[in-house]
């Protein structure tokens, strides 16, 4: 499994703004196991798609130039229950972009119906930096990899999104 | 100008947000990582909570200089020397350090941020 909780992006104003979507499917492993018989999205796995949508609007900031890793959630507050057939809408918006970090606002709605929302900061990393090495970079989920969402953002009509 | 009072209770706001403690454990003796549970994270958090709260710059290691006790000539023997407390009171005007001086040992420079620390600092940020 690809470690993606955002499908596509919908909206992204630098510096500012982004909306992402992910849609939740029965086919996810993970499921199966959450719970047996009572299938809901894992709230952790709500949060990283937060951070996904919020990391990669603080790292287009500064074109990429930095790893950005989550660092800490200051504040999270679920509403309900997100279930298989479900679109979870993030909405990411930009508090501060400092040059060690930054932190975002994220909210997520079905429908519109607002199912959790988080405050959520992120510390930058270069490869120069000391700790690099300790890190495993599998868990740098904002590099270059992930930025493959805002190319393939593209609706099946051939529409791009999003709209730039 | 901002009171004293008006300062503490924006800091008092900024640590309940950034640390999510009650407002009543924010005292101005309280110390942020004993008392309040703040991590090495949170510091570079109630910075960047500080600036926007009260739209002011604050230069990174000013408030919270970091590697405090990494000069060999200002710890021995488990304690902050006096060359090391000089520093520091150079370093840091806005903290205590007299209480540090009173007992000195390594592991209690940390006791020196406290939220009267804080409210020491912006008051002289905002002169």
């Amino acid at each position: 499994m690809r470690w993606f909780w955002i499908d596509r992006f919908t909206e992204f104003e630098s510096g500012k703004k982004a909306k992402a979507v992910k849609n939740v499917t029965l086919a996810e492993e993970h499921l199966h196991d959450h719970f047996p018989g009572f299938a809901v999205m894992p709230g952790s796995l709500m949060i990283e798609g937060m951070a996904q949508t919020g990391g990669i609007l603080l790292g287009e900031v500064n074109q990429f130039e930095h790893i950005v890793i989550l660092a800490k959630v200051p504040k999270v507050t679920f509403h309900g229950w997100v279930v298989p057939g479900d679109q979870i809408v993030y909405t990411a918006t930009l508090i501060n972009a400092e040059v060690e970090g930054g932190s975002v606002e994220v909210t997520a709605h079905v429908g519109d119906r607002l199912v959790a929302e988080a405050e959520i900061m992120f510390v930058h990393l270069d490869q120069k930096d000391s700790q690099f090495g300790a890190i495993n970079q599998k868990n740098f989920v904002f590099s270059m990899n992930l930025l493959g969402i805002l190319e393939v953002g593209r609706a099946g009509d051939g529409t791009s999104t999003p709209s730039t | 100008m901002a009171t004293r009072e008006e300062i503490l209770d924006k800091v008092r706001a900024t640590l309940v947000d950034a640390l999510g403690v009650d407002d009543d454990e924010v005292t101005e003796a309280a110390t942020l990582v004993d008392d309040l549970g703040a991590e090495s994270i949170d510091f570079l958090d109630i910075v960047f909570r500080l600036e926007k709260n009260f739209s002011i710059k604050i230069p990174r290691g000013e408030l919270f200089p970091e590697n405090l006790a990494a000069d060999s000539s200002f710890v021995k023997d488990g304690k902050v020397t006096a060359e090391g407390l000089a520093a520091l009171r150079t370093k840091m005007p806005h903290a205590d350090i007299d209480s540090l001086a009173s007992d000195p040992r390594v592991e209690n420079i940390q006791s020196l941020f406290t939220v009267k620390m804080m409210v020491n600092f912006i008051a002289a940020k905002l002169g």
